[in-house]
């Protein structure tokens, strides 16, 4: 037969109705990975984005050169950190399917990249986070109630009543703000990394966009700025297999890592094994003090999955096996944790599931509280004139015309 | 009083900047050891290092991008982008971030970016070196968009842009870079130093954003206009022997809506010039603004005289021009009418 060109279509693994099928992931065993030096030269470490970085073993125990030997009082803040932001999601989701909220995005199965990451930082390393960071915000202590006002745009959201739920901002925090444009925080952290080399300062910034959205130029453009610059930047990929119904493959996936595109750029890459906390967390350590000494910037891919749905608009019953994330090889970040700290005598199923009732209630509290404030359907409201400002630093006359007109159509 | 050409003027206004504020950068292609295509950065970096005047790779929108992120970390970017035909790359990053940030934070981040860019025809540049896009910017709430037409105000509004706490899109008409152009390609050049706005004090002053200048003063008829279009029409004026109020609009967003609609009640007669396509051009915007507020006071329907609705062919470069010849119908239509 002669041979032909041909146009490849990725296929998806497993569809409906179909057993899950995960044969595609490579994985690497727990410890097996070598850690190097934290000023390796790039083309020296080209295994760190084709293996995966693992610490947690199948028994629950922690094994290997990138064992990051936390203490279990810090081992188990994280793991409340885990739990707390996966009860919040919760409830935020029966509050949007009783319609008092608009939309949410949970971060179900992806926890360990947020916590653990953001728990290996610095208060003053500056985090651009997509919109599956929610962790970020529960490491940094911002007040639940605060989250749950913006989600409800009502008198005390942050944002104003301007942005879809979720889309959380924190400067005090040094979180910044949440774009629906994807990928576009990319090279706006590499930006701020720049600045805070130019200006002689080891504060890092850290970014986080999913696996779906590197395919965005702004993708391509922040990796060549941070390589050509040597920012002091951490870029993370979430690989959770999944761009609403679109698998891996779709975005590149298939024929080479995402953190292969580390070392393409002339930068270091490491693929981790995204739920596991552990190794999360030494990866994060490891990349953050690359680039506070100089050493460069790291791309992260983070192999986890996307454990719910994409949205509270999305139904993946239409495009993936129902029971696909029971059967995901990498496990639950939280199970993994917690039966971790329980191998080490330093947790029990029964303080678990104290844990789990105090965060409940804790969430529920919150949430009696946040709707004192209003919701989308029930006062009290922002005031409109809020419309007006913050688009310009000084409002100009043409948009006060416009507020005045408001004001006569609508009375008051 | 220092002569100084728009290019001069320009870098003039980033050398004093870059000297009065640590925070001040500027970055983009080309820009840093050679001193830009144009020459507008010419020396800072020798000046400043290499921290301070950056050149960057050829990525309009990593170079906007980054702007922002320095932005919000306390800098004061300058970003160019070498042509204005090449700033759609950057258009995400302007149009969804840049202009909305303060808006979406509820005023907690920001960044005050300027992108400077060298815009307009004349040049025999062909369809991708002659665009004139500002109208597509002012259609984007939350930037400030700003064109100078002489050196005096380039570096007195470029001072005022990067001052500003909100990002500006800077236009520069770089047929005029060297001096002042009638629209007649076959006449010699015109130095700057031939012209009053080529006298440039050597400091610091602004030239405030949002304020449009009556550059002529006259009785019969008010013309806006902006950029290299302003001496077209002084020319096209000239030619008919009309007594034409000029106004150079200089910044689009925020419009000086007043100082227009003063001038078209007093004269009853409007012409609006722009070198961009007309449809949907800013002329589109001034036209309507100017009929809401003088509707009363108009004696004759309002002229647009602007670019063709093509691209700006390469070969027929001045038929596409709306030059003089152009401008001077436009002003007999307006003047025809009872």
């Amino acid at each position: 037969m002669p041979r032909r060109s041909r146009l490849h279509i990725p296929q998806h693994h497993s569809r409906p109705g179909e057993e899950p099928d995960f044969s595609y992931l490579e994985t690497s065993p727990a410890g097996a990975v070598g850690r190097p030096d934290v000023n390796a030269r790039v083309r020296d470490i080209g295994h760190l984005a084709v293996e995966l970085v693992r610490v947690l073993d199948d028994d629950h125990g922690a094994a290997g050169p990138w064992h990051p030997h936390l203490d279990p009082p810090e081992l188990q803040v994280g793991l409340r950190h885990m739990l707390l932001t996966r009860i919040f999601d919760d409830r935020m989701q029966r509050a949007q399917r009783t319609g008092k909220i608009s939309f949410y995005m949970r971060s179900f199965g992806e926890e360990a990249v947020s916590v653990a990451q953001c728990m290996a930082l610095r208060p003053r390393d500056m985090l651009f986070p997509s919109y599956r960071n929610q962790g970020l915000y529960v490491v940094r202590g911002k007040p639940l109630v605060e989250l749950m006002c913006q989600l409800l745009s009502n008198t005390r959201d942050m944002c104003k009543g301007r942005q879809l739920p979720v889309m959380y901002h924190w400067k005090d925090g040094r979180i910044f703000s949440i774009s629906g444009n994807l990928t576009t925080q990319f090279p706006q952290a590499v930006g701020w990394a720049m600045a805070a080399a130019i200006k002689g300062e080891d504060d890092i910034a850290v970014s986080w966009i999913g696996e779906g959205s590197s395919a965005e130029a702004d993708f391509h453009h922040a990796m060549l700025f941070a390589s050509v610059y040597q920012a002091p930047v951490i870029l993370n990929v979430v690989n959770n297999q999944w761009a609403i119904s679109t698998f891996q493959g779709f975005a590149g996936g298939e024929q080479r890592s995402f953190a292969a595109r580390g070392p393409g750029y002339g930068m270091a890459g490491v693929r981790v094994d995204g739920n596991d906390f552990l190794a999360v967390y030494a990866v994060t350590q490891w990349a953050a003090e690359r680039a506070r000494t100089g050493a460069g910037p790291t791309l992260i891919e983070h192999v986890t999955y996307r454990g719910a749905a994409h949205s509270t608009s999305d139904d993946p019953s239409r495009y993936r096996p129902k029971d696909d994330y029971e059967k995901w090889p990498l496990g639950d970040p939280v199970e993994r944790l917690k039966n971790h700290l329980i191998s080490l005598g330093e947790w029990s199923e029964e303080r678990h599931a104290a844990l789990v009732k105090e965060l409940e209630e804790h969430v529920l509290e919150s949430w009696k509280e946040a709707v004192q404030y209003g919701t989308l359907t029930d006062g009290p409201r922002l005031s409109r004139d809020l419309m007006w400002e913050d688009v310009f630093k000084e409002m100009p006359e043409h948009l006060r015309k416009q507020r005045e007109q408001l004001r006569a159509e609508q009375g008051g | 009083m220092p002569q100084m050409n728009m290019i001069q003027a320009l870098n003039s206004a980033m050398d004093i900047m870059l000297g009065r504020d640590p925070n001040v950068v500027v970055l983009g292609e080309d820009v840093g050891y050679f001193g830009g295509v144009f020459r507008v950065t010419d020396g800072l970096q020798r000046k400043y290092g290499e921290h301070r005047v950056l050149d960057t790779p050829i990525a309009e929108g990593a170079i906007v991008g980054a702007a922002i992120g320095m932005g919000v970390n306390g800098l004061r970017p300058v970003a160019e982008v070498q042509f204005a035909d090449y700033i759609y790359p950057a258009c995400d990053q302007i149009f969804s971030e840049l202009a909305r940030l303060r808006y979406r934070s509820a005023g907690e981040f920001w960044a005050p970016v300027t992108i400077r860019t060298p815009c307009g025809g004349g040049i025999r540049g062909g369809q991708t070196h002659s665009q004139s896009p500002e109208g597509i910017f002012t259609h984007v709430c939350g930037i400030k968009v700003v064109m100078p037409s002489n050196p005096y105000d380039a570096k007195g509004l470029l001072i005022a842009s990067i001052e500003d706490d909100d990002p500006v899109v800077f236009f520069e008409p770089k047929r005029i870079y060297n001096g002042p152009f009638d629209g007649d390609p076959n006449k010699p050049a015109v130095p700057w130093s031939t012209h009053p706005k080529g006298e440039v004090p050597d400091g610091y002053y602004t030239v405030p954003i949002g304020k449009a200048e009556v550059v002529r003063k006259g009785a019969q008829v008010t013309i806006v206009t902006y950029g290299t279009m302003v001496y077209v029409c002084e020319a096209a004026a000239r030619s008919l022997g009309l007594d034409a109020e000029i106004i150079d609009v200089r910044t689009m967003v925020p419009l000086d809506v007043d100082t227009i609609c003063t001038s078209v009640k007093k004269t009853g007669r409007c012409l609006i010039a722009h070198e961009a396509t007309r449809f949907s051009g800013f002329g589109a915007e001034l036209s309507a603004t100017i009929q809401e507020e003088c509707f009363w006071d108009l004696e004759a329907p309002i002229q647009r005289v602007a670019g063709w609705d093509t691209p700006y062919p390469h070969a027929f470069e001045w038929e596409y021009f709306p030059g003089p010849q152009r401008v001077a119908g436009g002003l007999k239509a307006v003047m025809e009418t009872p």
